[in-house]
């Protein structure tokens, strides 16, 4: 048996769930894209300021629209004991989480990258930044999930767990932040920006092998109980 | 290797009677080096050449955050070790650590802006040590959340001492990630948090107060867990002989 | 001659949960061919004590043998082995029996073979109807197909009679004993009596292993 067998069947039932609801992939990316539009409304259009932090209001409004899709992810297995069969099945249980937050991705982060031009757009983002801005978002919104499943996994069970997600996850979000940030500020300074996207893959790399291992173990622990 | 005295340390019988003999020393201790430490930074130090009387809060200041990040990684290896060798005073040190933790965190941020508004003219600065000190108080915030979140308390346990194990490694990347991003971001002819070199006089004093606190926290910590210990064993015998002791000399010293 | 072992066997078994023995050393035997009826009153512990046995918990004392072997030396081939129908079906609400039954065998089975499944459900002509249109009897009808496909030897089946009428019931004793005859064994949970033959009782309020009624 394969090992990633458990991967690719969680990833195409995902999706195929996900395509049932389409409205529920429209909600982060409309976020997305109106609360940026609250940023010169709440602080200035001055275009000569937008430029300056627009590459961070960018990024702040992807990680709020993640936040707010992470909640879904285990919740509808917990709650109709898809999430108990995932866990008694023979296969490790890190396949078909990936698989999951690989469709997570697919459907959340993904879309965010190709919005944000849309945003760049707006928030009168300097043409040098486009490029780098969408590959750090590319990878970072991995992280971005994979963190946040990893809150969603600690709160599955609980009634009111999206707060609690959010005050568990925002602080590991800090240092993907910094660093997506600063790809397209770099860019935009004239620096090369490879440097901060190489360290956003790192942490990419650190978290897909080792978040799947925390979230299978928090998943064991809080599901049956 | 006979690790029995890794299993014993394990009972919290064995705990509560063993720290009742030594805890009281401890504290007294904790007490000198607090009081010596204190008197002698705060009033017989010689003032700084450029803050005057106002770096004196250093004395708070700096054994505050020094133990608000060791307090963390204690609770990340109690909970390691509950979670390894299933051992329910390790959970219970861990569940302690935390509040202690946060409320030094807490202190560590409250006596910084204090340190600067007389320094540089403002209660809040962003720069590496002090983001960094806030990001650790939400880690804190995180795992006291999370244990008391579930109704089982051996789930809440075990939760958190993951989230705890989570945030340990991830206190590295952060506190560097925050470094860069200062350096990024600060204009280069200000910095900070420098500290001043400082002058034998002004620095024998703050080691008291580090001693000190190390102290204080430990004392803290063993009393926060003998009341844990006596919460949870209350059904067992011995410690409802404490309790009925404690009840007849209260009632004798009555009559 | 060397006794063969049984299928499951079950010694001193305990679990701990929050400072209460919910489970407290209790002993069974399963072998080829067996029905097995863990009874007891509501909160005497039947979910934990299945949940025990697929290894969903893991117990404070006490050891589970699969063929002889001890359950960490063996669990991929057990849990190959087993199939749990819970409290929940597992049957995603927005997907169609026959999606459902896709994903819960893997992408494996053949289109056919599903449909054929879910005929011996009597949910012919329901294949493509997304499953929030369909009665909760129903719903757990697409669970009960899938028993029908998996070739897992054990069957774990906590409350299966529950939300059921007449016809469900006589519709998973008929699976059961289908399962029974080919040398299955089923292990179920439930207060409700059976009407098969050779039924062993196990009950967890007095511990006691009632053989065949």
């Amino acid at each position: 048996m394969a090992y990633n067998m458990g991967f690719w069947a969680f990833l195409r039932r995902d999706l195929q769930l996900i395509n049932r609801r389409r409205g529920e992939v429209a909600s982060p990316l409309i976020f997305f894209i109106m609360a940026a539009t609250f940023v010169p409304l709440g602080i200035t259009p001055d275009s000569e300021l937008l430029k300056n932090i627009a590459p961070g209001i960018i990024w702040v409004m992807a990680l709020l629209a993640t936040l707010l899709s992470a909640d879904s992810l285990f919740a509808s297995d917990y709650h109709d004991g898809s999430l108990e069969q995932m866990i008694i099945s023979p296969q490790l249980l890190v396949m078909p989480v990936l698989g999951k937050v690989t469709a997570h991705w697919l459907t959340t982060g993904l879309p965010l990258t190709l919005a944000s031009p849309v945003l760049g757009l707006l928030l009168s983002l300097p043409t040098a930044g486009y490029l780098p801005m969408m590959a750090g978002l590319a990878v970072g919104t991995g992280c971005l999930s994979l963190l946040a499943a990893l809150g969603a996994a600690l709160t599955v069970s609980l009634q009111k767990g999206g707060l609690l997600l959010t005050l568990i996850v925002m602080p590991l979000y800090m240092p993907v932040i910094i660093f997506g940030s600063a790809t397209a500020q770099y860019s935009i300074q004239g620096l090369a920006w490879g440097g901060p996207l190489a360290v956003l893959g790192a942490m990419l790399a650190i978290a897909i092998a080792l978040c799947p291992l925390a979230i299978a173990s928090v998943l064991r622990l809080t599901t049956i109980n | 290797m006979n690790w029995n005295w890794f299993y014993r340390m394990g009972s919290p019988r064995w705990f509560y009677e063993s720290t009742s003999r030594w805890l009281p020393w401890l504290g007294i201790l904790t007490f000198v080096l607090l009081a010596v430490g204190l008197v002698w930074g705060l009033a017989f130090a010689p003032q700084d050449a450029k803050q005057g009387n106002s770096f004196r809060i250093i004395y708070l200041h700096v054994p505050a955050s020094f133990l608000a990040l060791a307090g963390y990684f204690l609770m990340a290896t109690a909970g390691a070790i509950g979670l390894i060798w299933k051992m329910k005073l390790s959970y219970m040190v861990m569940k302690c650590a935390a509040p202690l933790g946060a409320v030094l965190t807490f202190l560590a941020l409250f006596t910084g802006a204090v340190w600067g508004k007389p320094t540089w003219g403002s209660y809040w600065v962003w720069d590496a040590r002090v983001t960094s000190m806030l990001i650790l108080l939400f880690l804190y915030m995180g795992v006291l959340a999370l244990q008391y979140a579930f109704d089982s308390k051996d789930v809440g346990n075990k939760a958190s001492a993951i989230l705890a194990l989570v945030g340990t490694v991830n206190i590295p990347i952060i506190y560097k990630s925050v470094d860069w991003w200062f350096t990024l971001h600060q204009p280069a002819t200000i910095s900070f948090t420098e500290a001043p070199s400082m002058h034998p006089d002004m620095f024998q004093p703050l080691l008291v107060m580090i001693l000190g606190f190390y102290c204080f926290y430990a004392v803290a910590l063993i009393l926060s867990v003998r009341v844990e210990i006596l919460n949870r064993e209350r059904k067992t015998g011995w410690v409802r002989n404490l309790v009925k002791q404690s009840t007849d000399k209260s009632l004798g010293a009555e009559l | 001659m060397v006794a063969e072992p049984s299928l499951l066997s079950v010694k001193g078994l305990c679990f701990e949960r929050d400072d209460i023995l919910v489970i407290d050393s209790v002993c069974l035997d399963l072998s080829d061919g067996e029905i097995l009826q863990i009874e007891g009153p509501n909160g005497s512990g039947k979910t934990t004590l299945l949940r025990l046995l697929i290894s969903a918990l893991a117990p404070t004392h006490g050891d589970i043998y699969y063929r002889g072997a001890r359950l960490s030396e063996c669990r991929f081939e057990y849990l190959s082995n087993l199939l749990f129908l819970g409290h929940q079906s597992a049957v995603k609400m927005t997907l169609t029996p026959e999606e459902n039954l896709n994903w819960m065998t893997g992408y494996s089975t053949t289109s056919e073979e599903l449909l054929a499944a879910l005929d011996s459900v009597q949910l012919t002509g329901y294949a493509d109807v997304p499953c929030y249109r369909l009665s909760a009897g129903q719903q757990r009808r697409v669970a009960l197909a899938r028993l029908l496909i998996s070739s897992a030897k054990i069957w774990f089946l906590d409350e299966p009679f529950a939300a059921l009428d007449n016809q469900g019931v006589k519709l998973i004793e008929a699976c059961m004993q289908g399962h029974l005859d080919v040398g299955g064994s089923v292990v179920l949970s439930t207060h409700q009596p059976i009407a098969m033959n050779a039924v062993r009782h196990y009950s967890l309020v007095d511990q006691s292993s009632q053989g065949v009624n």
